[in-house]
């Protein structure tokens, strides 16, 4: 938490987004801590992905501002901002399915590294080099996941992967773009009560070991338990609450986004 | 109370990760066919290169037949123009069907530069020499190809394909009307230059199928080289999902725009290749129908591989090839019948039962006829040669063939959707008179005009190797996100 007033990695500031007169997100404002896991649940439709969306550009905010460790990121390309250091994955996995579990690894370096195609046609040094660190790289976040993303396959199909590792795939994916932050889209859906549990771990271990900072969007109340460091609460586009899971679960603005009113306390107000 | 233990999960069971892992060990196969495997893994990618190049050259070496030797440069051309097409729609994703008018660009720029188009002073009247006019042609193409890659940008799938199509057809009325004088209209140029340069010039059949040969192996070399590295994977994560490609730090935009200029460039190449052998150029040379040809070659070789493309571009030109003479094309046609019937009918007995009853139908009905009517069977098969008189008492070809033929054919396009609406016995028992058809069609009809014929063959055998290899000859399987 950054209460003392030091630079919070993310900061979202009164942010905005309309489209036509549909208020998707109002007045949002979210500050992300380094090495800090936070929780964004809310019912569907909430915003939560628009959310996601506008932070990493694909939306540009109609008012408000994103800054990344100090610095404005709204309106800039995707790309430019993953190469900031905000990776993200993808609630409805979007993999490159034909490509292999490694290649879906080693494309995302693509921004990292600089050989111009003359130079990976004559494999002039600098390609050379690049290319042996991606390797490295590559093998190094998928040995991250343990047996699970291991040796044999490597070099088969992502869409041969069940669901449960193309989910893993596709952090791993968003891990070689060497993030600062990483945005999870629902990580454990679809998943058994074990795998969730995996997923429980392995943000834990992202964390720890790899010293990210987490903005996670997910359904499962035991994993937000599990993982979060605070929780931010969303209706219709704006903040209902944010504080710890306790504080948040029993929030009444939250039970009322998802439960709808109490009708006792509708007669009595 | 019942201790039973619960039983011990069974080896082999589905979500299993190591069951699963050991998949590919289970599938391996046996004998010849897991040497031939080991083979493969054992052979590098130059090596095979090397190999199917030095097969090309030795070819070209043995024979001295002027026509094979000019299919076998038309034949490397298409794989040198499918390979180009696969960078921006096999790689990129990108349905370029703009793509025939770079190969009319590098073309004409070959003929402005290797002839007196542009006047007998500067440039135009100084002939250039190959070394000289193919590169600067080849980098006015990329650059072309990168400003109509800039328009075309902010399009997707089918909107892309409408406007690159406009680029093609603009092209030919471009060259068809601006300045008749130094493009020559719909007349061309003519002329031309061989390849030329450092004193020496290029002018059999044989010197232009090996410098297309040489020119086809490295650009494969380099199209591999490209492939697999950081902007071939970039090329192919864009073609899967261009959101998630841009999420993952790579400029869209850009790529796609490199996609089109590489794949111009080698379009412009083989033009420049193309101009040389026929030393003239003709608007009608770039037609649509062409294009369409080279999308064959890479569908059919494969959309997204190297090998796949030279492979659909040498099959579907000796295709081509074939079916203008009668009598390799009716090769091909008793021989794709012959193929699909092996291919499709088992057990053996069964195919032994189709042929055996198509030769007794054949035999009994020309008997027949022949007795009731002389003039029935009055007329003589198209096909020359040996299978001409081996088919002469089998299929029943009267003296007005035309009329009669045509009815065959239309009847023979209702008994193959028969056939392929029918299943099992039906469908064995059908089958027999629907070859018999098809064959009198052909004898009496298909076979006298090779020009129509040329279309509905090539037609038929992509129809079949499709069917048979939905991914094309060498194509790998592929999904759609789903």
């Amino acid at each position: 938490m950054d209460a003392s007033g030091a630079q919070p990695l993310l900061e979202l500031e009164k942010l905005s987004l309309a489209f036509g007169g549909l208020r998707a997100i109002s007045e949002l404002d979210l500050r992300i801590g380094n090495n800090e896991i936070v929780s964004m649940i809310g019912p569907n439709g909430a915003g939560k992905t628009t959310v996601f969306n506008v932070i990493t550009g694909i939306y540009r905010p109609t008012e408000g501002d994103v800054r990344l460790g100090g610095e404005s990121i709204a309106g800039k390309r995707p790309d430019r901002i993953t190469r900031l250091g905000i990776a993200r994955t993808f609630q409805s996995l979007r993999l490159f399915l034909n490509m292999t579990v490694i290649e879906n690894v080693k494309a995302a370096t693509y921004g990292a590294t600089k050989a111009s195609p003359p130079e990976s046609i004559l494999r002039l040094p600098r390609a050379r080099r690049e290319e042996r660190e991606v390797q490295a790289l590559a093998e190094e976040i998928l040995s991250f996941f343990g047996e699970r993303l291991m040796g044999y396959r490597w070099e088969q199909p992502a869409y041969v992967l069940s669901y449960a590792n193309r989910r893993r795939l596709e952090i791993a994916r968003a891990l070689a773009t060497r993030p600062k932050l990483l945005l999870l889209d629902e990580p454990a859906a679809g998943m058994n009560p074990t795998e969730t549990h995996e997923v429980t771990e392995l943000i834990g271990r992202l964390r720890g070991e790899l010293g990210l900072s987490i903005l996670v969007i997910e359904h499962d109340m035991h994993v937000v338990e599990g993982i979060s460091d605070r929780v931010v609460a969303l209706d219709h586009g704006v903040k209902i609450t944010e504080g710890t899971f306790e504080a948040v679960g029993n929030h009444p603005g939250v039970i009322e986004a998802y439960l709808g009113r109490d009708p006792e306390a509708l007669a009595e107000a | 109370m019942s201790t039973e233990q619960p039983p011990p999960p069974r080896k082999g069971q589905i979500g299993v990760d190591e069951w699963v892992a050991q998949s590919g060990e289970r599938q391996e196969a046996t004998g010849w066919r897991r040497g031939l495997g080991t083979l493969e893994r054992r052979v590098g990618w130059w090596q095979r290169l090397a190999i199917v190049a030095l097969l090309g050259l030795g070819f070209g070496l043995i024979t001295n037949n002027v026509n094979i030797l000019t299919v076998g440069f038309t034949s490397v051309l298409y794989a040198i123009l499918s390979l180009g097409l696969n960078i921006a729609v096999g790689w990129a994703g990108l349905l370029d069907l703009g793509f025939i008018a770079f190969f009319g660009f590098g073309a004409y720029g070959y003929a402005i530069f290797s002839s007196t188009a542009l006047g007998t002073g500067g440039m135009g009247g100084s002939h250039l020499a190959a070394f000289e006019s193919i590169p600067i042609v080849l980098v006015a193409a990329g650059i072309v190809g990168l400003v109509i890659g800039l328009i075309a940008l902010r399009l997707d799938g089918d909107y892309l394909a409408i406007v690159t199509l406009f680029v093609g057809q603009a092209f030919m009325e471009a060259v068809n009307n601006i300045d008749p004088g130094t493009l020559g209209g719909v007349n061309g140029l003519f002329g031309l230059d061989g390849l030329h340069g450092l004193g020496g010039e290029i002018t059999t059949p044989r010197g232009y199928f090996f410098i297309a040969l040489i020119f086809c192996a490295v650009l494969a070399g380099i199209l591999h080289l490209l492939d697999t590295s950081r902007t071939g994977r970039a090329w192919r994560a864009l073609r899967d999902d261009p959101l998630a490609a841009r999420a993952m730090t790579m400029p869209v935009n850009k790529l796609k725009v490199m996609a089109f200029s590489f794949a111009a460039m080698v379009g412009a190449l083989a033009g420049t290749l193309f101009a040389a052998e026929q030393s003239s150029v003709f608007p009608t040379n770039f037609t649509s129908n062409i294009l369409i040809l080279i999308y064959a070659c890479l569908v059919l070789g494969g959309v997204g591989t190297i090998a796949g493309a030279i492979t659909g571009g040498i099959a579907v030109t000796v295709v081509s090839a074939m079916l203008t003479s009668p009598k390799d094309s009716a090769y091909l046609f008793y021989g794709l019948i012959l193929l699909t019937l092996i291919w499709k009918v088992r057990p053996w007995r069964h195919l032994a039962a189709v042929l055996g009853g198509t030769v007794v139908l054949g035999l009994v009905l020309n008997a027949v006829v022949g007795g009731i009517s002389s003039s029935a069977t009055a007329g003589s098969p198209g096909s020359v040669g040996w299978i001409g008189s081996a088919v002469s008492h089998w299929v029943i070809v009267p003296s007005d063939a035309a009329t009669y033929g045509n009815i065959l054919f239309i009847a023979m396009i209702c008994m193959v959707i028969a056939l392929v609406r029918l299943e099992g016995r039906k469908r064995l028992i059908l089958a027999v008179p629907t070859i018999y058809i098809a064959a009198c069609c052909w004898e009496s009809r298909l076979v006298v005009n090779p020009a129509i014929t040329t279309q509905i063959m090539l037609g038929a055998i992509l129809i079949v190797t499709m069917a048979a290899r939905p991914n094309g000859l060498l194509g790998a399987r592929r999904v759609e996100v789903l």
